[in-house]
């Protein structure tokens, strides 16, 4: 139905359909922002003052973080996205409580969702003049934030309507705003302008995961149904077209991330070394998306076939069914649902199968309505207590013996000793000590440097064999010089920290 | 595999009164007969038992196919009670339909309870049963061939009809149509912009799937046709995966299909079709259909 125009319907008042058209674009635009500047003017409702809070400020923020941590098929983690969130919102009110500002950070991210309606969903209502000159009243429907379905869990994607709200020019083509970016990003680091650097390395994350976005949803559609899909041609293009995107996103941003590295490395400013090394992660972070979508395009291929196998090869049947997508799915969905629902109805009607009535008697009535429920079960079937058993200690030397070798050989770093007087020293305490001693001291002669290193500690024990024989009543070999190399634990952590 | 002799009844109006009990083969019906007859058109209520598993049900099944007068007396039983029968073979044992008025027939205010209220409810949960079948029966011969298992995932449904909807939103785009309903006609809104704008799913406080979500309402049909013995399910991935029966298909083909082909004819619609696939992808040459980045060519 519409509102039939006004009776005087003289000059019409729009200037003709294209331009309310375009009217009625930008009105859904404004429409995506009004959700945010309704947590402002709600945020007086909420139990408490909460007025020192920027909610707008809170709920882009939570936009950027959802598209920036959707992976490729999954999306991003409620509790990780509040988590992140926290930071911003301690810092509008650092003398407020945690627990309150989880609390705003909690309700900023399900406004977003619009947790209370049932299509979790917004509506905006606004109106236009048709072409006819009539006025209409139209219902327009988006989401900014969307829970998607991943493994039995529950993750939250941004909608397109949410990235045009965040960046509006992310609406174009993909690809070619992608090199564009690049290029830009390549032309700053080499002129060393690193903040604007920065700047277009993320939108040229926000481009790559929208490209990862588009080709899951592609994938997704391909899997379902292999005739779907053009095999011959429009698959295969597009999955060679993604992987030469792949192969040349890798090459580029290989060659920036050395760059900033040396970018980096020669920064002398400290506000520069910082943006330097964000930049290096961006960027890190991107050539971990570009792997992902590889590997993902890589599967395709057998995927395809093994789906074709199933489907294709099968012996034709002798009389034809009704085409169900085409008859029946294809043709309601664009009728009005009105209409649609007589169709699907009458589907419905003849297509669930049966049930047999239930009838009770008046006596078990009475049995099943005192019958306590059932109490759902929260913590699963109780653990068996584990049966050990004590193994027996068969040790060749105690705890006692290896206290008294460690503290034998804790010898100074500037006073190395031979391993004749040790085996002499150990052997008046106690006749079994000197194997133990040998056997450490033949252990040091191949210290295990690589581990020290890796675990940052300060001393190591080492034995170098410098040709004296050994003179001993027990063993005989080699007089090991036995002593402790200090080492620079400092100078190794800063080391590691630059490695990885 | 299908028994012919089954098939007549199965076509036949239930209100037209069914062939008379003749005791053509000489011996007459005794009320033992009748027992035994009533008794299949009981293991037939039974969806989720399988004949090969009842030895009972085994032998009743045979005496159907092989004596004619018992197999017309359990047929009448069937019609009697507001039955259809579908078919009756090892396969599918006694697989009947609910007529529409009969006591068993799924009402779906029973279904599901805010359908009464909620036209665009109604409208979802009815949807999902059709998209459910049309994923389980992706091709004509599939939903033809009696020896074909389809398979269907909740997820996999939901994400092929967004898909569909998708699609009909780009399209609409590109003609350069607003497809916003009308705020005071909310039954002139295009069908799939209902679905497309209920969210997938949602997060509830006790980890179950959000109900008035699409993947909870797929996921409620899907819950449902296992309990009607039409879907058994095989695992917990995508949202619950399922494969078909032999029931399901009978009574997809032969009920449901047709039913809703009727309704959609008497709305002026006539999805015209060869017998081949829809699902296919488009000729050559034509890529006007495809929308620009959907990446998806679909030909429907």
């Amino acid at each position: 139905m519409t509102f039939p125009a006004p009776a005087k319907t003289l000059p019409s008042p729009a200037p003709g359909p294209a331009a309310d058209e375009g009217l009625a674009r930008r009105l859904r635009a404004l429409a995506c922002t009004a959700p945010l500047h309704d947590l402002d003017v709600r945020k007086a409702n909420l139990a408490g003052e909460y007025g020192i809070y920027a909610m707008a400020e809170v709920a882009l923020a939570a936009i950027d973080l959802v598209t920036l941590n959707m992976d490729f098929d999954t999306g991003a983690d409620h509790e990780q996205i509040v988590a992140r969130l926290l930071p911003r919102v301690a810092a509008q009110a650092p003398a407020r409580p945690a627990a309150e500002h989880e609390r705003v950070a909690r309700w900023v991210l399900e406004n977003l969702i619009n947790v209370g309606s049932v299509d979790r969903g917004f509506r905006a209502i606004y109106g236009t003049f048709g072409p006819d000159g009539v006025y209409v009243r139209r219902d327009y429907d988006f989401k900014l934030i969307e829970e998607v379905p991943y493994g039995g869990a529950v993750y939250l994607r941004t909608t397109d309507e949410a990235v045009n709200v965040l960046v509006g020019a992310l609406d174009t083509d993909v690809t070619s705003a992608q090199i564009a970016a690049e290029v830009k990003l390549e032309v700053l680091i080499s002129r060393g302008r690193l903040a604007d650097a920065q700047l277009a390395a993320e939108q040229a994350r926000y481009r790559t995961v929208q490209y990862a976005e588009t080709l899951r949803r592609t994938l997704d559609a391909t899997r379902r149904n292999v005739r779907a899909v053009d095999w011959l041609q429009a698959v295969p293009d597009m999955i060679a077209e993604a992987l030469e995107h792949v192969a040349d996103r890798y090459r580029h941003e290989n060659a920036i991330l050395t760059n900033i590295r040396r970018a980096r490395d020669e920064a002398e400013e400290p506000e520069n070394k910082r943006r330097a090394a964000e930049l290096v992660d961006i960027v890190k972070d991107c050539i971990r998306r570009h792997t992902q979508l590889q590997s993902r395009l890589l599967d395709a291929g057998p995927l395809f076939r093994a789906e074709q196998d199933r489907q294709a090869f099968a012996a034709p049947a002798p009389r034809t069914g009704i085409d169900l997508y085409g008859q029946l799915v294809a043709p309601i969905l664009p009728l009005p649902v009105e209409q649609a629902r007589r169709v699907t109805d009458a589907f419905f009607a003849a297509g669930t199968g049966l049930r047999t009535p239930v009838s009770v008697r008046v006596a078990d009535l009475v049995e099943i309505l005192l019958t306590p429920p059932v109490e759902r079960e929260h913590l699963g079937a109780e653990m068996p207590e584990p049966d050990l058993i004590a193994t027996p200690d068969d040790s060749r030397f105690s705890e006692e013996q290896l206290a008294a070798a460690t503290q034998l050989l804790d010898l100074p770093h500037d006073a190395p000793r031979r391993l004749s007087g040790l085996l002499a020293e150990a052997r008046r305490s106690d006749p079994d000590l000197p194997y133990l001693v040998a056997l450490l001291a033949v252990h040091a002669a191949s210290p295990a440097v690589g581990t020290a290193y890796r675990q940052g500690e300060e001393r190591l024990l080492f034995a170098v064999d410098d040709g004296t024989q050994l003179d001993d009543p027990e063993f005989g070999g080699a007089d090991l010089i036995v002593g402790t190399a200090l080492l620079d634990a400092a100078g190794m952590a800063a080391d590691r920290a630059e490695a990885s | 595999m299908s028994d012919h002799h089954a098939e007549h009844p199965a076509w036949s109006e239930p209100d037209t009164p069914s062939a008379p009990v003749a005791p053509a083969t000489g011996g007459s019906v005794t009320p033992a007969d009748a027992a035994d007859a009533a008794r299949l058109v009981a293991f037939g209520l039974q969806p989720k038992l399988a004949p090969a598993r009842d030895a009972e049900y085994a032998e009743l099944l045979r005496r159907y196919r092989e004596e004619p007068a018992f197999g017309r007396l359990a047929d009448a039983v069937a019609t009697g009670l507001g039955l259809v029968v579908l078919e009756v073979s090892p396969r599918a044992g006694m697989a009947v339909a609910a007529d529409e008025d009969s006591v068993f027939a799924v009402r779906m205010g029973d279904y599901a309870r805010r359908t009464a209220a909620d036209s665009a409810d109604r409208f979802l949960h009815g949807l999902a049963h059709l998209a459910v079948a049309a994923l389980a029966f992706p091709r004509p011969e599939d939903l033809a061939d009696d020896g074909y298992i389809g398979r269907v995932t909740v997820n996999g449904v939901d994400a092929f009809v967004r898909q569909t909807c998708r699609r009909l939103e780009e399209r609409a785009e590109e003609l350069g149509e607003n497809t916003d309903p009308a705020s005071d006609a909310p039954g002139l809104e295009a069908a799939w912009r209902v679905y497309a704008r209920r969210s997938a799913t949602g997060a509830t406080k006790d980890a179950r799937r959000l109900a008035g979500s699409t993947t909870g309402i797929v996921g409620k049909a899907a819950a449902f046709l296992t309990d009607s013995g039409f879907l058994q399910r095989t695992g917990d991935e995508a949202g619950g995966t399922y494969r078909t029966t032999p029931r399901y298909q009978l009574q997809v083909r032969d009920m449901a299909g047709s039913s809703a082909m009727a309704e959609l004819l008497e709305l002026g619609v006539v999805p015209v079709s060869d017998g081949s696939a829809t699902l296919l992808p488009p000729p050559e040459g034509d890529d006007l259909e495809l929308a620009a980045d959907a990446g998806l060519p679909f030909h429907a």
